[in-house]
């Protein structure tokens, strides 16, 4: 018996829901062979508004979550991730990773999950201080997320690249909208379907794909996003153009240059912590 | 009647109002300005010399007390802004970076010695310039600023153990602007931890209040400090946009108004400049019902009127619960009828001179706006010098969320007080400015306090108190309150790279 496949139709991922860019707009995204491989949402401004609404929305119960239920959570992507290797694997063998390169790809993505999962109940611990000031007071500094984050995910590493950015924005209890790799979507789309069984509460990670140049402005504009943060080398415009948008609410900006996803300086506590502001309290100390 | 009259209260009763005045008067107490050496006028300091400015323009610089000029300063140009960097880049690239931690950590030590030794002239000359009480920089200004170099000193040779993982590593040249509010100790704020982490600097104090930091000036040359490592050069906005757009500063700190930081965040837009920003903010102070209403009400009066309320962090807000609102305001009002408005010379003043005409103006626009506003003034009945600038201790009650005077900074002894009833609510109305600098919880629940504490959207949460300061203390802003931290472990963070 013949089997027509059905294909699949890969949507935004907004509020731990999956519509359709309210644009209607669409872009084609082929495989490595030149042949479509599916229509991707363009998504538009009022895409990136709803997704920060959504972030927003879910940023209070998120920051909230003790750090070893997020690292559970955080593990439990990892885990859910293991389990759908296949369809990684497929996904990005059809945007040109062999087997192997695939694999190794899903592997490294996984171990950064655990990576950033063990580190939400330290960092505390290791970046807090109590503070040993000289008046009777009892004084100390925790770190707090920073709220909503913009991620514009790297170009050319659409899984590994994608799980470490949001692995470290949401463990320290931030909420995020990402921009997916313009190229290459549809991983990020399997990526969501993966969070959305996790346990990870919706509005917490949203994707949206579309075309940088046109998003990454409303991104850096909106007055609700808190940070933003990108990978890749920017054209000089968008940089100077980020900047500038970001000086309407003093949107802190973390650009680190990463070339190799694989490379151990890729993973590290103090990508979490960019995304964190230090609130210091101060107690008096008496009868 | 006026409680001055009235005498069945004792000053000391917990239940009365609190009369000073009419149980003993106070003498005149003036602090001796005889012992501080003011010049004429002042050079640019650079390269470890005094140079003259190359345009050759001074401008004056008042005492805010009296209207009286009392010296002046250099305005510096765009050529002498470029030669200060030079000085600091060569400094930088030269003998700073080649000496060893250890004794460069030696050199703040010795700096934070000659500061003690030295701090009564510093002190008098902080509130001659800028018109604080006297005993808040003998007492609370120049303390801290020793305090802030003897802990930074310490790091210079540590720095790794801030950074597990991490090889930290100066930055080079640092270009400095501060605020004219606590001119001496935010110069300690910058300078110290910059020198601690091996960088040099351009230090622009600001217009106003630039007295102290050409002192320190004097007193870095004393300490032997090899030249061009400390920079100062005095003037204004102008000046100072020549520092943050010169292209060989690699980091520029400024603390001052959320306006002027935004300004100075897009003039870098674009560049490889770091920046910390210390900005604005409308701190509000939560007062419950199950409060130590006497502390909490010493602790208001300390929030807003500490520095006549020119503090970015000050408890401008006041968020009573409503079943202590009367009594709190009540005590209040009591309270600030015995503060002392006048002489920051005089040992007795708790409240100064309004820095500078401008901030004046600005404060008596925003009295203004809040009537305009619908608010209900209330001012304490004190006396106030004729000449200079003053204001008296003012609340604004019977406004609300949206209101200008709740919103915006108004950076002078202006209170605003609204009502709430419930921990959320307060917590709500708290985080409802784009400010997140500061904020206050008054309870003797401690639960109560870590849970409204961690509601804050601030970087500094003073629980039972408020207005306190110390150098290991990290301190900073979220939201548009600014970025980065100073002081503390966190503060080494804005002078390195890694």
């Amino acid at each position: 018996m013949s089997h027509l496949e059905v294909l699949k139709t890969y949507k935004m991922y907004i509020g731990g829901q999956f519509p359709r860019t309210e644009s209607g707009r669409f872009y084609k995204i082929f495989d490595k062979e030149g042949d479509l491989l599916a229509n991707a949402c363009l998504g538009s401004r009022k895409d990136v508004r709803e997704a920060v609404k959504s972030a927003r929305g879910a940023f209070g119960g998120w920051s909230k979550r003790s750090a070893y239920n997020r690292g559970q959570i955080l593990y439990r992507i990892a885990e859910m991730m293991e389990s759908r290797r296949s369809e990684f694997e497929k996904e990005l063998g059809n945007i040109g990773f062999t087997k192997k390169k695939a694999e190794a790809e899903i592997n490294a993505s996984i171990d950064r999950l655990v990576y950033y999962a063990g580190w939400t109940d330290k960092y505390q611990q290791v970046f807090g201080s109590v503070n040993p000031v000289a008046s009777a007071h009892f004084n100390f500094s925790l770190l707090e997320p920073t709220g909503v984050v913009g991620l514009i995910a790297p170009e050319e590493s659409p899984l590994l690249g994608l799980s470490s950015i949001v692995a470290a924005a949401i463990a320290g209890g931030n909420t995020c909208v990402v921009l997916a790799s313009e190229q290459f979507p549809l991983p990020s789309i399997v990526f969501a379907e993966v969070l959305n069984t996790s346990d990870v509460p919706g509005g917490v990670v949203n994707i949206i794909t579309g075309k940088r140049e046109e998003l990454v402005e409303h991104l850096a504009g909106h007055m609700d996003v808190n940070a933003l943060s990108y990978t890749d080398k920017l054209p000089t415009e968008m940089v100077t153009k980020i900047d500038e948008l970001a000086t309407e609410n003093i949107k802190r900006i973390h650009k680190n240059q990463i070339e190799d996803w694989y490379d151990e300086d890729a993973e590290s506590p103090y990508f979490l912590t960019q995304f964190q502001e230090t609130k210091t309290t101060w107690h008096p100390v008496g009868f | 009647m006026s409680q001055h009259t009235d005498t069945t209260y004792k000053p000391t009763s917990p239940n009365s109002k609190l009369d000073f005045a009419s149980v003993w008067e106070y003498a005149p107490a003036p602090e001796s300005a005889s012992h501080a050496e003011i010049k004429e006028k002042y050079d640019l300091f650079i390269g470890g010399k005094f140079v003259k400015p190359a345009e050759g323009n001074y401008f004056k610089s008042m005492n805010p007390a009296t209207g009286e000029t009392i010296t002046e300063f250099a305005e510096a140009s765009k050529s002498d802004v470029n030669k200060a960097v030079k000085a600091a880049r060569k400094a930088f690239e030269g003998e700073w970076s080649s000496i060893s931690a250890k004794e460069r950590g030696k050199y703040l030590y010795r700096i934070a010695r000659m500061i003690q030794e030295r701090a009564r002239e510093f002190s008098v000359l902080e509130s001659m310039d800028g018109g604080k009480p006297i005993r808040e920089s003998r007492d609370v200004d120049v303390p801290l600023v020793a305090a802030h170099f003897f802990y930074y000193a310490g790091w210079a040779d540590k720095l790794e153990y801030a950074f597990p993982g991490k090889k930290p590593k100066p930055l080079g040249v640092c270009g400095q602007i501060i605020p004219w509010n606590f001119p001496l100790l935010m110069l300690a704020w910058k300078i110290a931890p910059a020198l601690a982490c091996g960088n040099t600097v351009v230090l622009k104090p600001a217009e106003t209040t630039s007295l102290t930091a050409l002192k320190f000036a004097e007193l870095v040359k004393d300490a032997g400090l090899p030249d061009g490592v400390v920079n100062i050069v005095t003037g204004a906005g102008e000046t100072g946009a020549e520092i943050v757009n010169h292209k060989d500063i690699d980091k520029i700190a400024f603390t001052g108004s959320t306006g002027v930081g935004k300004l100075i965040q897009r003039s870098l837009a674009g560049t490889d400049k770091k920046f910390t920003l210390e900005l604005g903010g409308k701190g509000a102070m939560i007062v419950f019902e199950d409060a130590p209403i006497d502390q909490a009400v010493e602790g208001i009066i300390n929030a807003i009127f500490f520095n006549q309320g020119h503090v970015c962090c000050a408890g401008s807000r006041l968020l009573v619960q409503e079943g202590v609102a009367e009594k709190v305001i009540q005590k209040l009002k009591d309270r600030m009828e015995s503060l002392i408005v006048g002489d920051p010379l005089d040992k007795n003043t708790d409240v100064g001179a309004i820095n500078s005409q401008a901030q004046f103006e600005t404060i008596n626009k925003y009295l203004e706006i809040g009537l305009n506003e619908g608010a209900d003034v209330y001012q304490s009945s004190c006396s106030i010098p004729d000449n200079g600038y003053f204001v008296r201790p003012t609340l604004l009650m019977n406004v609300s969320q949206s209101n200008r005077v709740v919103q915006e900074e108004i950076f002078g002894p202006v209170l605003t007080i609204q009502t709430f009833r419930t921990a959320d609510e307060a917590i709500q109305k708290a985080n409802n400015t784009p400010y997140g600098l500061a904020g206050g919880v008054w309870t003797d629940k401690g639960s109560k306090i870590f849970k409204v504490g961690s509601g804050l959207r601030s970087g500094v949460v003073w629980a039972n108190t408020y207005n306190k300061f110390d150098p290991t203390s990290p301190f900073g802003g979220y939201k548009e309150s600014g970025v980065g931290r100073e002081g503390g472990m966190h503060g080494l963070g804005a002078y390195l790279k890694f």
